[in-house]
């Protein structure tokens, strides 16, 4: 019978942790930002169906980045939570706090337990009635939760897009010129080295982003209960035409 | 882990069903796990409100469904506000008769099966796929029918494919048959029906077969005592939705007041027995 060599828990914890940051670096950025007009999820993401973001429940939306199949297994067990926990007692007991806890507590249990930890990160957004009463959830690999402000940017080149927008983010902003900031900040997410200076690239055409929102108030401007709303790549184009203007 | 273990969750993660789930995780949950222990068809309408009649007919473009107002125990009046036709998502609507609170639950658990699947799915289901599941809740729920505790829904919505109204009607035993033109439901289903074979006409427009709908409940109404007919006193109207091309809607209670107010005046007018 062979023999286990000692692993010290610092060693193992560091190993799994640098294993999951490589792979979650290795895909695009995504973007998750609260505006006037609710919050706007932007994501570089060539597919029109393998989806980046997506809908949780009333007014609770999902970003991640990483691993497609893993995401998209918590991103199913995001909405059977929510789903369950809005039937069996009312569809406002349905609180981002209450799913990102869960997320946060299945992701951590992983990171320990499991063979492999998930390679991914993910953002809770819930719209409140104003900015201020936004949330913003990030969680990642190792089960950590932060509770973030104006904006979260996850995967890729997290930093340089954090840099960009950092200095444009605006509470005021409407959805066209959120999502507008948003792209113009993605550009900087594996931009080519001149020189030894990092440059954005040129653009990000329309069929490459994927873009979601969340209304803040629904029920006024669509007569609808779900906040969620997935843009198509022409109604994108329009959006990001008002950069020329 | 072997290669028919892994292949095997393929086939269960197949399943995006909000009812499947729940029964396989919480049970207790589902409307059909209701135990009615000794009740008998006989005693079930005296203890359990029973909603009553629901119209549905289609009209140039779409389809349209309409409830009374009342739900009864035995002789005594349970509700005179009760509403029992529902927008399921954004393309159909459903009416239920029957067993009020039973009723009820297969109503908020068939809306939350959609909406469940067009979230997992990233799709909407087509409206034959919609039909059969809420065929399988109403076959769930066999058992307490037979104990009196029956649920009868009809379900109407604008298939987005084919470009066309439809509307279905069940049986008990979750038998899904689609009905042409206009069909009703529950006690004062006869009188309605009645009603419509000679309000009904093809390509109706929408405020005309507003119209309809509300004349065929005020027949009803008069005929069968546990339909309620337009409540001037209270202001009471029928809850009327219709679902075309651009989604379910809800027809607003004034127009709703101003259909009833010219089907009474009408009646007042001619002044006949019937």
């Amino acid at each position: 019978m062979t023999q286990q060599f000692y692993v010290s828990p610092e060693q193992l914890t560091r190993d799994r942790a640098d294993f999951a940051r490589k792979g979650i670096a290795r895909g695009r950025s995504v973007v998750v930002l609260s505006c006037r007009d609710g919050i706007a999820l932007v994501a570089e993401n060539p597919s029109p169906s393998l989806h980046k973001v997506g809908e949780i429940y009333d007014r609770i939306a999902f970003a991640a980045v990483g691993k497609y199949n893993e995401f998209e297994s918590l991103r199913q067990a995001g909405v059977r939570y929510a789903d369950v926990r809005g039937y069996s007692y009312d569809r406002g007991d349905v609180t981002a706090r209450g799913l990102a806890s869960v997320y946060a507590q299945s992701l951590g249990a992983v990171f320990t337990a499991d063979s492999k930890p998930f390679e991914v990160e993910l953002a809770v957004a819930e719209v409140g009635s104003h900015p201020d009463s936004d949330h913003l959830y990030r969680l990642t690999f190792d089960g950590s939760i932060a509770d973030e402000q104006r904006f979260i940017v996850m995967g890729g080149q997290a930093d340089a897009v954090v840099d960009a927008l950092s200095s444009r983010w605006d509470a005021d902003h409407d959805f066209g010129e959120a999502v507008r900031t948003a792209v113009d900040a993605l550009r900087n997410d594996g931009g080519g080295a001149v020189g030894g200076v990092s440059e954005p690239r040129v653009r990000l055409d329309a069929g490459a982003l994927e873009v979601a929102v969340l209304d803040r108030d629904p029920l006024t401007t669509r007569g609808a209960r779900r906040a969620f709303r997935r843009f198509l790549p022409a109604e994108v184009a329009t959006m990001l035409e008002g950069t020329q203007h | 882990m072997k290669l028919e273990d892994a292949t095997a969750s393929i086939g269960r993660a197949a399943s995006t069903s909000f009812s499947g789930y729940l029964g396989a995780n919480h049970p207790e949950l589902l409307p059909s796990s209701r135990s009615a222990g000794g009740l008998t068809p006989a005693s079930a309408p005296t203890v359990a409100p029973h909603a009553t009649t629901i119209v549905s007919m289609t009209y140039a473009g779409g389809v349209l469904m309409a409830g009374d107002r009342r739900a009864t125990m035995g002789n005594i009046i349970a509700s005179r506000h009760i509403e029992k036709v529902f927008p399921a998502d954004m393309y159909s609507v459903l009416g239920i008769a029957g067993s009020a609170g039973i009723a009820l639950d297969i109503m908020r658990l068939f809306q939350v099966e959609l909406e469940h699947y067009e979230k997992i799915e990233g799709d909407l289901m087509s409206l034959d796929g919609k039909a059969n599941r809420l065929a399988a809740m109403i076959r769930a729920n066999l058992p307490l029918a037979l104990q009196g505790l029956a649920v009868v829904p009809l379900f109407a919505g604008f298939d987005t494919a084919q470009r066309v109204g439809r509307l279905f009607s069940y049986d008990v035993t979750g038998g899904r048959y689609e009905e042409q033109e206009h069909h009703s439901v529950g006690s004062g289903a006869a009188f309605a029906r009645g009603a419509l074979k000679k309000l009904w006409k093809p390509n109706l427009d929408e405020d005309r077969a507003v119209r309809v709908a509300v004349e065929s409940l005020y027949d009803a109404a008069d005929d069968d005592s546990a339909t309620g007919g337009p409540d001037v006193v209270r202001q009471l109207w029928p809850v009327v939705y219709t679902a075309n091309s651009a989604g379910a809607r809800r027809v607003p209670e004034r127009e709703l007041a101003l259909a009833a107010a010219q089907v009474i005046d009408s009646r007042s007018v001619a002044g006949r027995e019937a």
